[in-house]
């Protein structure tokens, strides 16, 4: 029982990480219908850029609360910054091109980051920074929570109270509400279409950029491949809950930091990762439009 | 002309293979001769992938995972068979990859059948996750050897017939090339009927083509499948070849290969895919060099950028869905 409730809240804290990046692949697919394959490689970057910003400003060893903040800036900078390049550079001239098209176009990019990411970078792993000490705060009936586990739910709250304000309480989350509705009409309504697409992406990856540095200070080893199978992970939580559905992504991400956890603490740990793709092709059998998502007819 | 056109006869295309193959036997090094193997191997893959990807206007990112199907199927079976004697043995590689075809087949059937009913990007993330699925299933499967890899896969052997060689290269050769020209043959004939006319009007409109009477997710079904087994093929001849497997040879890297091949030749363009295949295997012995004096693996960072400037400046590919014969009689009709 006392290890099941350990392994409880390890889940809930791995699954609002996973819940972060999930965010941001279906705010993207909401607005444009699009598999953002690179954002797991914009993930990978943001880590990279808390660890170097670490490293200038001499925090590598020094950790605290201004320290979270400071790398939790840079991280999110740095991956809206790369996140607008893209879109700039590589989606927005296909706006018009089949999607087929996009979605190559991203594969491209997500290939090209992770591997620009080994010149750069250098292809071994790399100590990320000490961002917060990992104490024992309390001990409730045996189970232990840790300093990491309340900051991760604490972020990762406050980032959705964030998120849910922007998108319900003000104007651009009302046009970008509007975009993802339906992006011809928006636009005849003096909506911005491309900015309003530009700040979804953003939005979208400074999340991304918050996941990089809860999981730098998780599991601090970081190496230009670590987005790959965790962006793909987030995914599958993002279809389980419903692609294009906010509350969805959180609910899918919470399930699949629990499952995993669950997998690996009473199966075996080798079919970890083979789990998130067996939930997927699951979910896509049973209820293809996920758990919180509508299903669509499509209209001639 | 009448020469090219008497290729479009298989049997005659053959007896041309088999003479570039004696040629290949005496004027090539080993290394030229392995690399004109996996040159048949990635051109099978490209057009079977061509043929989902390309004709049928799909999106599998999992290729290799049915390569892997094939390839593992295939050696498994060949360590319990027994050899039939001396140059007989092609027969022996000939059963092997049919029937690693037909295993990845039925993976490919076991896989398409749900997905395929969902729109396009849904089926690349199944089959990306399929691949994983497989690559972690076969790490854990000692029979297979696991992460060790599979050792000791018999292939075909040099053979002494009474003072003519009958080399490794010219069996191996043979069967690659006999296999790319089965595969080349059933699609190319299968476009030109009215199943492959389902295909390609998928590709086009598929609530269209359901309008007219097409059974849309039959036809994804059907393409997927008669792909999955020439995938199956591809992996079974570089399993008998190459004499030994691991799971990491087929990671998602291969898959990635394979599209690349695909959308680099034009999506929905044979030669197009065959001109592909040829260009992405070659070229990363052509960049070692270079790769030796920077250290890093360039090739895949010139590739990613080849991907996305390749989709903002010519979507359709490089030959979009022309063949090189449309061209040839456009360069003809421009000089007349």
């Amino acid at each position: 029982m006392q290890d099941f409730l350990q392994h409880l809240l390890n889940g809930i804290s791995l699954g609002s990480i996973y819940a972060l990046i999930a965010l941001g692949y279906t705010m993207v697919y909401g607005i444009l219908q699009l598999i953002n394959f690179a954002h797991s490689d914009v993930y990978m970057v943001g880590a990279f850029a808390a660890y170097y910003v670490a490293s200038l400003v001499g925090l590598q060893d020094s950790p605290g609360f201004s320290t979270l903040l400071v790398l939790l800036a840079a991280s999110m900078v740095a991956c809206s910054l790369l996140a607008l390049a893209i879109e700039r550079l590589a989606y927005r001239p296909l706006r018009k091109a089949p999607k087929l098209n996009i979605l190559i176009t991203a594969i491209g990019v997500s290939l090209f980051l992770q591997y620009f990411g080994q010149a750069v970078f250098g292809a071994e792993p790399k100590k990320f920074p000490a961002v917060l000490e990992n104490k024992v705060l309390v001990s409730v009936a045996g189970v232990d929570v840790k300093t990491f586990d309340i900051a991760v739910l604490f972020i990762t709250v406050v980032m959705m109270l964030v998120l849910n304000f922007i998108i319900f309480k003000t104007k651009l989350g009302k046009a970008m509400r509007a975009v993802s509705t339906n992006m011809k009409v928006a636009s005849m309504m003096g909506v911005n279409t491309d900015r309003i697409i530009a700040f979804t992406f953003i939005v979208g990856s400074s999340l991304a950029g918050v996941g990089s540095v809860l999981v730098g200070m998780k599991y601090p080893s970081i190496d230009p491949l670590m987005g790959t199978l965790f962006g793909l992970k987030a995914f599958v939580a993002a279809v389980l809950g419903g692609i294009g559905s906010i509350p969805g992504a959180v609910l899918g991400g919470i399930i699949m930091g629990l499952s995993e956890e669950m997998v690996v603490a009473y199966l075996s740990s080798t079919y970890r990762d083979a789990l998130a793709f067996g939930i997927l092709i699951v979910i896509l059998v049973f209820k293809p439009s996920g758990l919180l998502g509508k299903s669509q007819i499509e209209k001639v | 002309m009448t020469a090219l056109r008497a290729l479009k006869i298989p049997f005659l295309s053959f007896l041309v293979l088999i003479v570039i193959a004696f040629i290949g036997n005496f004027a090539l090094d080993g290394f030229v001769q392995l690399l004109s193997i996996y040159v048949l191997i990635n051109m099978i893959l490209a057009m079977s992938l061509n043929l989902v990807n390309g004709y049928t206007g799909q999106f599998s990112l999992g290729h290799a995972g049915f390569m892997a199907v094939g390839a593992y199927s295939s050696a498994w079976l060949s360590t319990q068979v027994p050899f039939l004697p001396g140059p007989l043995q092609i027969f022996n590689f000939l059963l092997y990859a049919v029937v690693g075809g037909i295993m990845a087949a039925g993976a490919g059937y076991l896989v398409g059948l749900p997905s395929l009913r969902l729109k396009g990007d849904y089926l690349a993330i199944v089959t990306l996750g399929f691949g994983e699925i497989i690559r972690v299933v076969l790490l854990n499967t000692p029979a297979v050897g696991g992460a060790r890899g599979f050792y000791g896969i018999p292939g075909p052997t040099d053979h002494d017939l009474g003072g003519f060689v009958l080399s490794k290269f010219l069996m191996g050769f043979t069967h690659a090339g006999f296999w790319c020209l089965v595969t080349f043959f059933v699609i190319w004939r299968l476009m030109e009927s009215s199943h492959g006319r389902g295909f390609l009007s998928v590709r086009e409109d598929e609530i269209a083509a359901e309008a007219m009477g097409v059974d849309t997710t039959q036809a994804k079904v059907r393409a997927f499948v008669l792909s999955s087994f020439f995938a199956g093929v591809a992996g079974s001849i570089f399993a008998h070849y190459a004499n030994y497997l691991s799971p990491a040879s087929f990671n998602f890297q291969r898959s990635v290969d394979a599209v690349i091949m695909v959308v680099l030749g034009g999506m929905g363009s044979m030669s197009g895919a065959l001109l592909a295949a040829v260009f992405i295997t070659v070229m990363p012995e052509l960049l070692r060099p270079l790769q030796q004096v920077i250290g890093v693996d360039i090739r895949m960072i010139i590739y990613s950028l080849f991907l996305i400037l390749l989709m903002i400046m010519r979507p359709k590919g490089l030959f979009g869905k022309l063949e090189l014969t449309d061209l040839y009689k456009r360069w003809k009709a421009r000089k007349s």
